[in-house]
């Protein structure tokens, strides 16, 4: 029942509302003031669809930066798309090139988080379902994102600052990342991932993030194998 | 200001990059059976980049001009907490609610 699986990823996706919301009309404010005009603002959303990226183009922009310097750190910031372009294959690499070309087009954090999530806890979902859901979730994270884009580009400074929206972006990856902390080295990744990126924050925009989920995944996917260890090294004791 | 062909050459490359970067493995390797090695690492990618995303937005925010503000960390804090036990929805309600109160307070 694909119509289904569509229906469930719309509202797994649908608390993100919440925060999709305040972030993109953000965006639509700090680009109309860095004087950009409304179909500049709109192509930008619309074309490269990731925000965090959005708004450090934008700032180095604003600080006449080379093009080529705001694009190569606007393109670090999303280097780590790569990550969850990679992590979907084992899901959705069956579909057809067409739909993986949209797909990729409407990867985003929360889309890559929920869904992958969602996959690996009911492993019995058909291939078309897991496509199914892949875009519920985005079917709705998507008009809100250009919608509220186009009404903060509209509204522009009439939203105070006081609002702080800028902190719905860190409070919506927090809430993305909780649920996925589901087993010892999965915290254990998250943990490192926290103190590299401390650690890295001298890095070049974007590096520091990727050298740190990197070094974290590493941990992660060691502190699995060392319990794999443990657990058969207990087994097999047992029987001696 | 931002002049016109400046921002047109941004966003139009800006475009092209990340899609190239989001397609990359789903759209060329889609169809290969990844070897377990990878597979094993691929798991730890959600737990290995966000938080690492979300660490310099909450220590140094820019809005702030990347003063640290204890109101922002204890709100971070709330919201993982009640991400942990409680609903996303309650998460992303308590977060902003805790920053909220946190700068009316301190």
């Amino acid at each position: 029942m694909t119509r289904a699986a569509f229906w469930q990823g719309y509202r797994d996706c649908a608390p993100f509302v919440t925060v999709v919301i305040p972030f993109s009309l953000l965006f639509g404010v700090v680009a109309r003031d860095a004087g950009l005009d409304i179909l500049q603002v709109m192509t930008m959303s619309v074309l490269v669809i990731a925000g965090a990226s959005q708004f450090t183009a934008l700032a180095l922009l604003q600080e006449h930066a080379p093009v080529f310097i705001a694009l190569t750190a606007a393109l670090a910031v999303n280097l780590r798309m790569a990550l969850y372009s990679a992590a979907l294959v084992p899901h959705v690499g069956h579909a057809r090139l067409g739909v993986r070309a949209l797909m990729a087009y409407l990867m985003v954090d929360q889309a890559y988080a929920v869904a992958v999530k969602t996959y690996e806890e009911k492993p019995g979902m058909s291939r078309d379902e897991r496509v199914a859901y892949y875009f519920g979730v985005m079917a709705l994270i998507c008009p809100f994102w250009y919608g509220c884009t186009l009404l903060g580009a509209l509204v522009g400074t009439a939203i105070p600052a006081s609002l702080q929206l800028d902190f719905a972006g860190p409070v919506c990856f927090i809430a993305i990342t909780a649920p996925l902390l589901r087993s010892l080295p999965h915290m254990l990744a998250a943990a490192v991932s926290v103190v590299c990126a401390i650690l890295f924050a001298g890095f070049p925009a974007g590096l520091g993030l990727i050298a740190a989920a990197l070094v974290a995944m590493l941990v992660g996917a060691q502190a699995e194998l060392a319990l794999r260890r443990r657990a058969a090294r207990l087994t097999s004791g047992g029987r001696a | 200001m931002i002049d016109d062909t400046t921002f047109w050459t941004l966003t139009i490359l800006l475009g092209i990059g990340t899609f190239l970067i989001r397609f990359s493995f789903l759209g060329f390797f889609g169809r290969r059976q990844l070897p377990d090695w990878a597979v094993l690492h691929l798991k730890y990618v959600g737990v290995g980049v966000l938080p690492a995303m979300v660490t310099p937005l909450v220590l140094w925010p820019q809005a702030t001009g990347g003063e640290t503000e204890p109101a922002r960390i204890i709100a971070a804090l709330v919201t993982f907490l009640v991400a942990l036990r409680l609903s996303v929805t309650g998460a992303l309600v308590a977060g902003m609610g805790t920053l909220y109160l946190m700068q009316a307070l301190l």
